[in-house]
């Protein structure tokens, strides 16, 4: 479990996520003198005697008998990217591309939301639904609007989410956008039986699609329904399909994994701002690093008053909401 | 050398016994069979088009699966509630029959592990639990403890029953100084099984019908029910259908210490349902869907009320002396005890947990035509294995099938 933290995805990285393990192994990855992991798992299955490391190539990079993409080495990963991005390409009949962007050091990603401006138009959920590929049949939604009772304030028990207006707002109804809080303390990595997934040293909380066994104990968990789960073959039909895909993000998912909101990981580490952000028509959504001291994001927490859902259950989100006006 | 050469023996022995059996046993084994081939289309069709097949989705995303694998887990503790008279006080009547318990742990371990395996999206990958090969992420994952203690049980209970039906079939007497060490463990493993699945649901904040300090308490007490009620039923089954003698005491016992178990079940029921109801606060809710339903949202009331009506009159069943003795009454009582406490764990437990979900949202949950199929099948498997090891074990502890001995021939070997 400590080989993690050696990995080159957390390396160089100033970070909370290696406390713990420092000095108490040598790096996994420089000179194996042992058979790793995965060599030993090819020799199980019979392969090594047969047909040298060929075969052995092969049986990894389908993902069976492959190590967490996290514990992985820098060649191991390219290759896999490679593979997927052949594969994606093939399916869709476009030139896909699935990277692993690193985390940007001294980044720690926040997100402010105003409940005051949002207008509760959907418009992020689509965004994006077509950014990160999520199926749409079944449909996946990774963000859920809220329509709330203004005389309730926030009351989970009487909200909607399903509401079917002709025009929005509604009169008397405010709206609460939820999506992955990005908890500083998440629940869901904590109930995850073979650590599929994890907060990476920039905040964001992945999954690694070809580590997850699908039992749904994160989403158990998850006290915000931000985790969802594949339950059939995902559906995106090609012309739709976002090309630019990231390893632990908006790659096309298999059925049977579970999923969520990273973001927008593939934008995010190259600058950019995540979809559900850009395409907001009353600006409600802020984002921003938190160690920046002059991002907007630390200005919004510095001069308006914000606060978090579910504050009694300790998960400490990077998500916050606030009202600008 | 020799112990090799007697357990191939004991093997090939045991074999010719399952495989021989009046028009009875083949009717009730191929009907099981029939099932699991049944359970078997069911789950492909499952494995091929995803758990689209079963009705849980994002808003109740465990439901009949976990909760069966809950209330088998707590099936397979009833061995302790023979193992404690047995070897602590060491009462002889129960003594004689303390290894059906283990059995039906046996076979109880079997099918919670058969019910996680057909949950999961992706069982081709669970070998990522296995240590080394994988990542078990102990120590804070709740499943993966759970992974730990119900495998250990398992191999536990396979290994004393294993050794003692072999030292019994040699016409050896045990050795006490390695199995009594070995059932006296058994007795905290059971109660780690089941703490540790209790614990699976209880460490969830962010359900607060789970989040309760008194559902591992609740757990052990329905399991002390439920478990003995399948043994009672069987014991009767043995007496009549073969030449095994069990004691009415054995069977008056069981039945009283579980009324003892029902009545603090129904306690810590009760105490339950008061702070949620007299605190009155937003998590009322679980418990108003569980009982009285929310809006047209009924879908589970009337199982949850059945439940809790036969529960309470298996209680006073077991309770009066007279009516635990009656063999009418004292069956009557094992089938409201299983079928109040199966309602109860199994779904009473999981689907009011699970709604309204984190954001208040309803999804009614019921279990599609895949998910009835796929249990029926895994029960199916339960209760073949258990069948065949009782079928294996009666003809040892009667000395019927023993080393050197022809079947059928009386046996001087006393328990």
């Amino acid at each position: 479990m400590t080989r993690s933290c050696n990995g080159p995805t957390t390396a160089g990285v100033p970070a909370g996520a290696c406390t713990g393990c420092a000095g108490s192994q040598p790096p996994v990855h420089a000179a194996q003198p042992l058979p790793s992991r995965r060599e030993f798992l090819c020799v199980a299955a019979g392969c090594a005697a047969a047909a040298t490391t060929a075969g052995c190539t092969d049986l990894t990079h389908t993902g069976w008998f492959r190590e967490r993409f996290r514990d992985l080495g820098a060649d191991e990963k390219a290759g896999i990217l490679a593979d997927l991005a052949k594969e994606h390409s093939e399916r869709f009949h476009k030139p896909v591309t699935v990277g692993a962007e690193p985390p940007l050091p001294g980044v720690e990603f926040g997100y402010a939301l105003d409940i005051s401006r949002c207008i509760g138009c959907r418009r992020c959920v689509y965004a994006c639904v077509e950014e990160n590929n999520q199926s749409r049949d079944p449909q996946v939604h990774w963000i859920r609007v809220l329509e709330m009772e203004k005389d309730k304030g926030i009351d989970f028990a009487h909200a909607n989410a399903y509401y079917d207006a002709e025009k929005v707002p509604r009169p008397g109804h405010f709206y609460l956008p939820v999506q992955c809080q990005q908890c500083q303390n998440p629940p869901c990595v904590k109930s995850c039986p073979v650590g599929a997934t994890w907060q990476e040293p920039d905040g964001i909380i992945v999954v690694d699609y070809d580590w997850c066994i699908g039992c749904r104990c994160c989403m158990s968990a998850c006290p915000y329904g931000a985790r969802h789960f594949n339950f059939a073959e995902p559906e995106i039909p090609a012309e739709q399909m976002n090309p630019k895909t990231h390893y632990l993000g908006n790659r096309p998912r298999m059925k049977g994994v579970v999923e969520k909101c990273t973001f927008c990981i593939q934008r995010v580490r190259n600058g950019r701002y995540p979809a559900c952000v850009e395409v907001c028509p009353v600006g409600a959504r802020k984002f921003g690093n938190l160690r920046d001291p002059n991002s907007e994001i630390r200005y919004i927490l510095e001069h308006k008053r914000v606060f978090v859902l579910k504050t009694e259950l300790n998960t400490r989100p990077r998500f916050f909401y606030f009202y600008g006006v | 050398m020799g112990t090799i050469r007697h357990f191939i023996h004991f093997a090939l022995g045991s074999l010719r016994i399952v495989t021989r059996g009046n028009l009875l046993y083949w009717l009730w084994v191929g009907l099981l069979l029939v099932l699991i081939a049944a359970g078997g289309v069911a789950y492909s069709r499952q494995l091929g088009e995803g758990l689209i097949t079963t009705n849980m989705r994002d808003q109740v995303s465990w439901a009949f699966y976990i909760g069966n694998f809950t209330f088998l887990v707590g099936v397979a503790a009833a061995a302790v509630l023979l193992v404690i008279p047995a070897y602590v006080y060491h009462w002889k009547p129960i003594k004689e029959v303390v290894i059906l318990g283990e059995l039906l742990a046996i076979a109880s371990i079997v099918m919670c592990g058969l019910f996680v395996l057909v949950d999961v999206g992706h069982p081709e990958r669970l070998w990522h639990l296995i240590p080394g090969l994988g990542l078990l992420n102990v120590p804070s994952s709740l499943l993966a403890w759970d992974v730990i203690v119900l495998n250990g049980y398992l191999v536990l209970n396979f290994v004393i029953v294993t050794y003692l039906l072999f030292s019994l079939y040699r016409g050896r007497t045990p050795a006490k100084a390695f199995f009594l060490p070995l059932v006296l463990f058994s007795i905290p493993a059971a109660i780690a099984i089941h703490t540790v699945t209790a614990f699976l649901y209880n460490g969830m904040p962010a359900r607060p019908f789970w989040n309760a300090s008194i559902l591992a308490p609740r757990f052990l007490a329905s399991a002390f029910c439920s478990g003995p009620a399948v043994l009672l039923i069987l014991m009767q089954l043995l007496r009549r259908f073969t030449r095994f003698e069990i004691d009415d005491r054995a069977i008056w016992k069981v039945a009283e210490l579980m009324a003892y178990a029902m009545f603090v079940n129904l306690f810590l029921l009760g105490a339950e349902v008061f702070k949620d109801v007299y605190s009155n606060t937003e998590h009322l809710i679980h418990m108003r869907y569980m009982f009285v339903g929310i809006g047209e949202h009924k879908a589970i009331v009337p199982y949850m009320w059945l439940s809790v009506f036969c529960s309470f009159v298996a209680f006073l069943l077991f309770l009066v002396p007279a009516t635990r003795r009656n063999t009418i009454t004292l069956n009557v009582g094992c089938v409201l005890i299983w079928l109040g406490v199966y309602l109860e764990k199994g779904m009473g437990l999981v689907i009011p947990g699970l709604t309204p979900d984190t954001l208040g949202e309803i999804y009614e949950y019921f279990p599609s035509q895949v998910e009835l199929w796929v249990a029926a099948g895994i029960f199916s498997v339960g209760f073949l294995v258990f069948t065949l090891m009782v079928k294996v074990a009666t003809p040892i502890m009667l000395g019927e099938f023993a080393l050197d001995r022809r079947p059928g021939q009386p046996a001087p070997v006393a328990h």
